[in-house]
Order: C-alpha cells, then sequence, then structure tokens
C-alpha cells in the first residue's frame, strides 16, 4: 500500500512541476504587457520588458501611460460609455429570456416543444448574418419617423439583447425545468397570479442560472468590438474601440497601448475573479452535450 | 464626465424601466381577458418581446440577407448568382476559404487537447493547487479579442535591424542564431495565419479545460476503482475509461469551438486587417459592406458562412431532442 501512495504521491508532484511549467507559459503574454504598462517611454521602446527582471530596481517605473490613457485617450469616457452599453444590455435580455423561459417551462401553448428547437437553432446563426438587413431597416425607420437608433446606445442594447437571447432562453429553460412544479401548482392554488409567481418564486429560485449567465452577458458585451462600433462608433467609443485605435499607433510606445489594454480589462478581470464559480456554471449549463 | 455619466445612468434606468414597464402592461392586458383567453395567450404574451426581437432582428434579416445576396448592391434588382459568381472567381475569397477551413482544422483539436490535458492534470494535485492552476489557464477568456490581440502583437513585434528586439518571438530566434522575422507577413505556408491561432487556442483552452475538467469529475468512481483493481497503468485508466464517458462533453466542446472559429472576426482585424493573406470570412464580409460598400457581395459571403454553418446547427438540434427524450 504504501508503494502506490508514493507513487501517488510522484504522481502528484511530477502533475505539479509539469502545470507550473505549463502554465508560466500560457502567463507569459499577459506578464509581458503587464510589466510594460509600467515602464516609461524610451525604454519600453529600446529595451525588452524581460530586462525588468535583471534589474527591478532601476526601471524608472511609472504609471504615467496609465494617466495618459485615462486623461488624454479617452479611455475614461470610453469606460462610462461601455458601461453605458453594457448593463441595459445584460439586464434586458436577461428579463426577457427570463419571461420566455418562464413560458416555455410552465405554461402551455401549441407548438411548445417546436418553438423551442427553432430556439436552440438559431443560437449558432453568427451576427453577421442578420447585420445588414438590420442596419437597411434601421435606415428606413429613420427616413420615415425621423427617429435613429444608429449612433445611439439604444440600438447596441436591441442588437446585442437579441443575439443573446437565444443562449439565454435555452440557459434559463433548462434551469427552470428542475425546480419542483408542485411549488408553482401549490401558489397557483394559493391564488397567486403568474405575474407574482414570476417575480416571487421562479426568479428568486433560478438567481444561479441568472448570475451564470449574467455574467457571461456582461463580459461577452463589454469584449464587443463590432456592434459598439457600428452603433455608437466615434462619437461615443467604447474601450475595445479605443485600444483598437491606439494598438494603431504603437509607435508612439508599447506602453500606451499596454496601459490602456489592461484599463479595459480590468472590469472583466474583476467579475471574473470574483464570480469565477457562477461563470464556470453558466459554461457547463450552455452548452448542449 | 459628469454630464456623461448622468446620462449613462438615465439611459440605463430609462431602458430597463421602460422595458419592465412593457411586460407589466402586456400582463394587465391578458389579466383583463375572459378566462379562457388568459389561458391561450398568456404564454404568448410573456413571449411577445422575446419573439419579437428573435423575428425582427435574427430571422427575418437571416432570410433577407439571402435574398441580398441574389440582388445588386442598392437591392433594387436581381442579379441572379452573379455575387456569388464574383465571389468564387475572386481569388481573395478562395484563399479566405482556404484560412477558413485551415483555422476549422486546427484551433478546434488544439483546443480540446489542450483542455484535456490541462483538465486531466489538475485532476491530480489537490483542490488548492487545482483552482490556482485553472485561474491562471482560464483568465484568457474574460479579455477581449482586442485586448488579446494587443498581448499578441507584442509578442511577434518586429523592431527595425539595429535596434533591441523587444518581442519575445525574435528574441528567442536570435539566440538560436536566427534571423528577427516580420511574423505577421509569413505568407509561406500560412504561418501568419497560424500564428493568430494560437491566439485563439490560448484564449478558448480556459472554456475547454472547465466543461472537460468538469465532465471528467463527474465519471463514477466505482468504474475507476475497479480498473485500478484489475492492474491497470494510469495512461490506460484515461483512454479506455475515463475518455469513453467524457466523450460527448469532448464532442460538444468541438462543436462549439468550430462555431465560433468560423465566425472569427475581431482577432483577424486587430492583428492583421486581413493583409497578408489572413483574411476570414466574418473579415471578408467587413471589408465588403463597410470599407467597399459592396452590399450583394458582403450578403453573398454571410450566405456562404451561414451555409457552412448549418450542419452543425443540424447537429445541435439533434442532440438537444436526444437530450430532451431523455428527461
Amino acid at each position: 500500500m504504501s508503494k502506490l501512495t508514493a507513487k501517488m504521491s510522484n504522481f502528484r508532484w511530477g502533475s505539479t512541476l509539469l502545470l507550473i511549467v505549463v502554465v508560466g507559459i500560457w502567463s507569459v503574454p499577459t506578464i509581458s504587457l503587464l510589466l510594460t504598462s509600467f515602464r516609461g517611454r524610451d525604454l519600453a521602446n529600446a529595451s525588452p520588458w524581460w530586462e525588468v527582471f535583471l534589474d527591478p530596481l532601476n526601471q524608472d517605473w511609472t504609471f504615467a501611460a496609465y494617466e495618459k490613457s485615462l486623461n488624454l485617450n479617452g479611455l475614461g469616457s470610453a469606460f462610462i460609455n461601455t458601461l453605458v452599453v453594457t448593463v441595459p444590455a445584460t439586464v434586458l435580455p436577461i428579463m426577457a429570456a427570463a419571461f420566455a423561459a418562464f413560458a416555455f417551462t410552465f405554461l402551455q401553448f401549441k407548438g411548445r416543444e417546436i418553438y423551442f428547437a427553432g430556439i436552440v437553432a438559431l443560437m449558432v446563426i453568427p451576427l453577421q448574418a442578420a447585420l445588414i438587413p438590420v442596419l437597411r431597416g434601421l435606415v428606413a425607420i429613420k427616413q420615415a419617423t425621423g427617429f435613429s437608433l444608429i449612433g445611439n446606445f439604444a440600438g447596441t442594447w436591441l442588437l446585442h439583447s437579441a443575439f443573446a437571447l437565444p443562449l439565454a432562453i435555452y440557459i434559463l429553460r433548462n434551469y427552470m425545468m428542475t425546480l419542483p412544479n408542485a411549488l408553482i401548482e401549490a401558489a397557483r392554488i394559493d391564488g397567486a397570479s403568474w405575474w407574482q409567481i414570476f417575480w416571487r418564486l421562479v426568479m428568486p429560485m433560478s438567481v444561479p442560472a441568472l448570475a451564470s449567465f449574467a455574467i457571461f452577458q456582461f463580459l461577452w458585451v463589454w469584449n464587443d468590438y463590432l456592434i459598439a462600433f457600428i452603433f455608437v462608433g466615434t462619437k461615443n467609443p467604447v474601450m475595445t474601440y479605443q485600444v483598437l485605435r491606439l494598438l494603431g499607433q504603437y509607435g508612439d510606445g508599447w506602453q500606451n497601448v499596454a496601459a490602456a489594454s489592461f484599463i479595459s480589462m480590468m472590469v472583466p478581470l474583476i467579475v471574473f475573479f470574483a464570480l469565477q464559480r457562477y461563470f464556470v456554471r453558466g459554461l457547463t449549463a450552455g452548452a448542449v452535450k | 464626465m459628469i454630464s456623461d455619466i448622468l446620462f449613462g445612468l438615465a439611459s440605463i434606468v430609462i431602458g430597463i424601466g421602460a422595458s419592465y414597464g412593457l411586460y407589466w402592461l402586456l400582463d394587465q392586458l391578458v389579466n383583463r381577458l375572459p378566462e379562457k383567453l388568459q389561458k391561450a395567450l398568456r404564454a404568448w404574451a410573456y413571449l411577445l418581446p422575446a419573439m419579437t426581437l428573435l423575428v425582427l432582428i435574427l430571422l427575418v434579416p437571416l432570410l433577407l440577407t439571402f435574398l441580398y445576396a441574389f440582388m445588386n448592391d442598392s437591392q433594387r434588382g436581381f442579379v441572379g448568382f452573379d455575387n456569388f459568381v464574383d465571389l468564387f472567381t475572386d481569388p481573395v475569397f478562395i484563399d479566405v476559404l482556404i484560412n477558413n477551413f485551415l483555422w476549422i482544422a486546427f484551433v478546434p483539436a488544439f483546443t480540446v487537447a489542450a483542455g484535456l490535458m490541462f483538465a486531466s492534470l489538475t485532476n491530480n494535485v489537490g483542490p488548492r493547487r487545482e483552482k490556482i492552476f485553472k485561474s491562471l489557464i482560464f483568465m484568457p477568456m474574460a479579455i477581449s479579442f482586442v485586448s488579446a490581440a494587443t498581448i499578441w502583437r507584442f509578442m511577434y513585434a518586429n523592431v527595425p535591424p539595429g535596434r533591441p528586439e523587444i518581442g519575445l518571438f525574435n528574441a528567442i530566434v536570435k539566440l538560436f542564431g536566427g534571423e528577427p522575422q516580420a511574423w505577421l507577413q509569413l505568407t509561406d505556408w500560412r504561418v501568419n495565419s497560424l500564428l493568430l491561432m494560437i491566439i485563439i487556442v490560448w484564449l478558448q483552452t480556459g472554456f475547454s479545460m472547465v466543461l472537460i475538467s468538469s465532465a471528467i469529475k463527474s465519471v463514477p468512481e466505482e468504474t475507476i476503482e475497479a480498473a485500478r483493481v484489475d492492474g491497470a497503468s494510469s495512461l490506460q485508466l484515461f483512454w479506455r475509461i475515463v475518455f469513453p464517458q467524457i466523450w460527448g462533453t469532448v464532442m460538444s466542446v468541438f462543436i462549439t469551438t468550430v462555431i465560433m472559429v468560423m465566425k472569427i472576426f475581431d482577432i483577424v482585424l486587430a492583428m492583421t486587417g486581413g493583409q497578408f493573406q489572413t483574411s476570414v470570412l466574418g473579415y471578408m464580409f467587413y471589408q465588403e459592406f463597410f470599407l467597399n460598400g459592396n452590399t450583394g457581395k458582403a450578403s453573398a459571403i454571410v450566405a456562404v458562412l451561414t451555409l457552412l454553418i448549418i450542419p452543425l446547427m443540424i447537429v445541435q438540434v439533434v442532440s438537444f431532442r436526444r437530450q430532451e427524450a431523455m428527461r
């Protein structure tokens, strides 16, 4: 037996060592840019980042690039724009999907299974496949009514919501299927309205699934480039837009775009590390097995 | 700045408040109906906003895109298969198709393989270390394609001759006595496209690791114990006992990654702008539509993309129906 335990322990240490090496390599790209973001312009351009390990104290460490990004390079207002795009684009599809999933799970109607299979099918449609007609339609609406969703945050909310809906409905419905039906029936008998059942019973019980999807959608929208570029573009630029713009100017020094990248990553990383458990659960729930 | 914040807050509150109000209104309308109609229509009242969005922003536009693919750039007349003839006789498009197939050939396989490796390795090291390692592998999933592009453009950076190398790739090549390269311009064997694929594997491996890992953990302990008692080696244990039981998850990760890779766009935009033969369908669409204004051609490109995705859609729906049947 002790031979087996020794073997197991070797196995454990071997795996750990191997992982340290591979995970180390995996992290090098991120670390290299992180270190660069704290270097002065001259050093960032003239000496490789790994030299900071040779002489860490003599490196003119500075927050200058972060300061410049926030003030001059517009990352500060881009941060707010991104937030204005992301929060409703996360909450709205969840509300719509929760109501739809509720109907798919607890209410009877004709063709329920067929419609739901249709939603599963829509999960794989690429955004690009709908883009041109949607933009045409919005232009037509503008010509007819003078009201324009292009150049407007509401446009990003609508598009992000619509494209999030299939996956959101799928995840939430699968979760709601696991809730005890007897509970809902009991509430019906006690005279609760469907509205009350939805808000007081089903929504609170679905919090784990709601949270998983919310994190998923939040990161997705926060990191999106295309929709934000189309709808709010240069007028209210979001972070991905600004980072990409700075990336085109890396001749000014890598430290600028590096700092901008890390500013744009800050919120996703915080959300990710704080709520990792839910995020993982959301992923597991989303995969059709 | 302050007005930006106020405007933002106001938009958020109005946007969310209006949608809540919409549902409340729908519910109230249904409540005013006779009992029998209520029963028939309540589901549709709750489905209405979601279904309206899906039909107006996904379904109808999707069909229109197929229609536009057969029309001229202003959608004023039909041109038959001209847009497709235009595409398939365009050497750039053939290049793009080859690239897309290369992406499908490499990225899902490597993503699954790396995920499998990390999932099984982290399974051996005890819960605390497992959590740390997994977070680090998983971390890139939280960052945007644009930020990932920044990170990797720096890795692949190439400086004018005579200056110190700041890109890691060139520094390593130089260390072994090689010539520094402009990595993203290496079109031979499409090395540059492969370098872009590395980025996606780097980003997506966390996803595949997490799903495969949870599948490995749900493999019944008895099956492993039984094989161990029979004297199976660790490798045999993995390939003969664990792997067959996680096959379903491995396949679903593979398919999800294929779907994701087919519509890849941002990374090409941010890394090369589609130059040096690195363009893909998603990027060519963007270029034809936004930069060249060729609406017909752009529609034909997404029509091709969608047709390529449809088999995967069928796989998804079939496996969903099978799953439902097992409930």
